[in-house]
């Protein structure tokens, strides 16, 4: 390609290009992008514990991933952060949570709905359960904790979760099956191999 | 003239080349030089681990000693490149054990290191001096036991910012009782208590000790004794500086302190209490290098340290070194403290001000653009800076650019993305424009704010020494990029997100990625056909497409790609690639059409 014609070719693109503007809205807004690809959240950072307090304080924020670009490990040193990894099975990717900013079970299940956008939180029997309404599987949030052991969320207080909890996955149904509730004295181990 | 020198009277002179560049330079001046040049390379220097295979080096180079590699792109610190993506090291050491069995040292960056590739180069090296793990992950406390168990003549054993998983702090207690090589220990990145006793014993008899940077578990009263035993150290880093209130703890402080002589360098100061920091005042007059960025301590307490440091500078060593060598703070120091700096430390070289909370929707500190300007205008060596602030003008850029032409590294994060001129309202092109105008020497620069095609149009005029530019959420079209690509002579990593920039640019400009090493570009609008193309006629890239939305097959051909890693490869495409990633070359295409 002749330099005069990429030149031209480009400078076409340039006219009357309207500039959007990127807004970081709550979480379940769309994100508008400048670029081609929406962007889901990730490393969500949401501030949830104002949902249930009427505060004069700024509205929660939904952060993007790689922004602000600071290291993990200086966000966990600043704030009192537990940022954890939560994956989901059949999915790539890993993403991250904190949290000490949530306050509840109920908070965790919304956090993680918001962050793995094709899912809807369902109460089954009283269990808590995230769906993928795409393909109907059903997922059960469990956590690796201090011992290394796979548990079933949602069995001990909300703070003594939080301090053992290690990691999170979002298992199918099936593949939690087996998997022990937390009881002091006897943790049992997941009889699944997937763990 | 080649032949009129005897090969030994070459490789004399030769050894006195240290830089690769110079080294590569040699190399191609003709076979024999080539010849001559390859078996007495000691050090090599990889910046990209998928850039070439093990074996291609260990062919070329057959007698090194000393080898560094780098794995992630720089976006991984930002956690913008998935779990499982790659840069294992272990192939790189399972190559290395059988063919460089007198290797000395290890440094790796951003790379994937096993608990297996710890113990198997503990056991195979003999000879065994230097480990030096930047922004790595994967390794567990185990594999640091292995290391301390087994490499007997170990001197440096350095993890900075490591993600550990941190089984237990026994693993120091693994050095032999006989081992006394040490010569430099950071284990700031670890978090779990070492034995305090086999840390004193570790230290006490090793006499070449000149670096200790403890880890945030070490309490302020364990400081004494190892500083006592230390004196000759020139690098401290402490744990945690805060206790409770006791008066004998200071004084002995005090005491530890006034014993070091040589000390250079002071780090650490997690959950800092202000009122133990004069203690340390004594140690200061040679320190010249700090780094508060752990320490939430405000701005008064933080600026009398400082002013007890004259000598606060930076020493243009190697590269490598500089990192250690700067000032480091939080924005807790805020412009009233940054006015302070150009007073006390007129030699500052480098600054970094890190942001306290970057995620609060309004600022918590005082901290402004001013503040940077104090600290150009009154630092005449102020040369590398990196600095998080809220707000930025065009004016305080174009006047920072004409205190400091002599910056070659400038680093600006403002927090808000796309935040225009505060007073104008402006886009920031004109005092980036500046900046790339001034400082003829800039080798690195990262931009934030709102900006426009406009500030490409300048770079490309004007940056021809620039080797690394980081761009986020700027320009408006494929021309920006267009002019980067065509204009920036010496580019060699460029990393994008979130830019509107698309197929054209890249395909008009698809020979120049063979001259830099690497070409990230994540969320932006580059097709998957234009990937599909640009591999097919670029043998020597590996154009690599990461979307978690699963294959781009299964898309249209338009629809642009999540996250795009091109870098040029003698090694031909990855063969450890994890399932959210496909590497565009020709046979792909066949495979997948």
């Amino acid at each position: 390609m002749s330099s005069e014609i990429t030149k031209e070719l480009l400078e076409s693109e340039t006219s009357g290009v309207l500039k959007t503007e990127l807004t970081l809205g709550l979480p379940g807004d769309s994100l508008v992008q400048k670029s081609g690809i929406k962007r889901g959240f990730s490393d969500v950072d949401l501030k949830l514990a104002n949902y249930d307090q009427a505060e004069s304080q700024p509205p929660p924020q939904a952060q993007v991933v790689g922004w602000p670009p600071v290291r993990s490990y200086r966000k966990n040193l600043i704030k009192n952060c537990k940022y954890v990894k939560v994956g989901v099975d059949g999915a790539p990717y890993l993403r991250k949570i904190d949290l000490e900013i949530l306050s509840s079970y109920q908070d965790l299940l919304t956090a993680m709905g918001d962050m793995f956008t094709c899912l809807t939180i369902c109460h089954v029997l009283n269990e808590r359960k995230l769906m993928d309404s795409a393909n109907g599987e059903e997922y059960v949030p469990t956590y690796e904790d201090k011992d290394g052991d796979w548990m079933l969320v949602g069995d001990v207080p909300w703070k003594m979760f939080v301090e053992s909890c290690k990691r999170l996955r979002l298992m199918t149904s099936s593949e939690a099956i087996g998997l022990g509730a937390a009881a002091p004295s006897t943790p049992s181990k997941g009889s699944s191999t997937s763990c | 003239m080649a032949y009129s020198f005897p090969e030994e009277v070459l490789e004399y002179v030769f050894a006195f080349l240290s830089s690769h560049k110079d080294r590569n330079a040699v190399s191609l001046v003709c076979k024999s030089w080539y010849e001559i040049e390859r078996w007495c390379r000691r050090r090599i220097f990889i910046g990209n681990c998928y850039a070439v295979s093990p074996q291609i080096v260990i062919r070329r180079f057959p007698e090194v000693r000393a080898v560094k590699i780098k794995g992630k792109p720089h976006f991984a610190d930002f956690n913008l490149v998935p779990e499982g993506w790659g840069a294992y090291v272990y192939p790189w050491i399972s190559a290395m054990v059988r063919s460089y069995p007198w290797l000395e040292e290890i440094k790796l960056k951003r790379m994937v290191v096993t608990d297996e590739s710890l113990e198997l180069l503990s056991k195979s090296f003999k000879n065994f001096k230097v480990l030096v793990l930047s922004s790595c992950e994967g390794f567990t406390t185990d594999g640091l036991a292995s290391i301390a168990a087994n490499c007997r003549n170990l001197r440096e054993l350095d993890l900075r910012e490591c993600e550990v998983e941190d089984l237990s702090g026994h693993w120091l207690s693994h050095f032999p009782d006989n081992f006394t090589s040490l010569v430099s220990l950071n284990m700031s990145c670890l978090g779990s208590e070492v034995s305090f006793s086999a840390l004193e014993r570790l230290v006490s008899r090793c006499p070449n000790l000149r670096t200790l940077r403890l880890n945030r578990a070490v309490p302020v009263e364990k400081l004494p004794n190892l500083l006592r035993r230390a004196p000759q150290l020139v690098e401290f880093g402490t744990g945690a500086y805060s206790a409770e209130n006791q008066t004998d703890i200071f004084s002995n402080l005090v005491e530890a302190f006034s014993g070091c002589k040589h000390l250079k360098s002071l780090s650490g100061f997690w959950d800092v209490d202000p009122a133990y920091l004069p203690a340390m005042y004594y140690a200061c007059t040679g320190i010249t290098s700090l780094n508060l960025s752990n320490a939430t301590v405000q701005s008064p307490d933080l600026v009398e340290l400082i002013i007890q440091c004259p000598n606060l500078k930076c020493l243009w060593r190697e590269r490598e070194l500089i990192e250690d060598m700067t000032t480091q703070v939080l924005d807790y120091i805020e412009d009233a403290g940054l006015k302070a700096l150009p007073s006390y430390c007129k030699d500052l070289q480098e600054l970094r001000v890190f942001p306290s909370d970057p995620y609060g929707a309004e600022p918590n500190v005082s901290l402004t653009e001013q503040g940077l300007v104090t600290v150009s205008a009154g630092c005449p060596k102020l040369q590398s800076v990196l600095y998080f602030c809220r707000q930025m003008s065009n004016a305080a850029l174009i006047t920072i650019a004409r205190n400091r032409p002599n910056l070659i590294r400038f680093r600006l994060c403002i927090i808000d993305p796309q935040a225009p001129d505060y007073l104008t309202l402006e886009p920031l092109d004109t005092g980036f424009g500046a900046i790339v105008e001034h400082c003829k020497e800039l080798l690195r620069l990262s931009m934030s704010g709102l900006l426009t095609d406009r500030v490409f149009e300048y770079i490309g005029t004007h940056a021809k020494k620039l080797e690394m530019l980081s761009i986020a959420f700027a320009g408006d079209s494929d021309l920006g990029l267009h002019n980067v690509l065509s204009g920036c002579e010496s580019l060699r990593k460029l990393e994008i997100m979130d830019c509107p920039f698309g197929d054209k640019a890249l395909l008009a400009n698809a020979a120049k990625l063979e001259t830099m090493r690497s070409l990230w570009m994540s969320s932006c609008s580059v097709s998957y056909g234009a990937c599909k193309l640009l591999g097919q006629k670029m043998p020597k890239l590996n154009v690599e497409v990461m979307d978690e939305r699963g294959h781009p097959d299964s898309r249209p051909e338009t629809c642009p790609v999540e996250k795009l890693y091109i870098y040029r490869t003698v090694a031909g495409p990855r063969v450890d690639k994890p399932n959210f990633v496909w590497t565009m070359d020709e046979d792909a295409v066949l495979r997948l059409s």
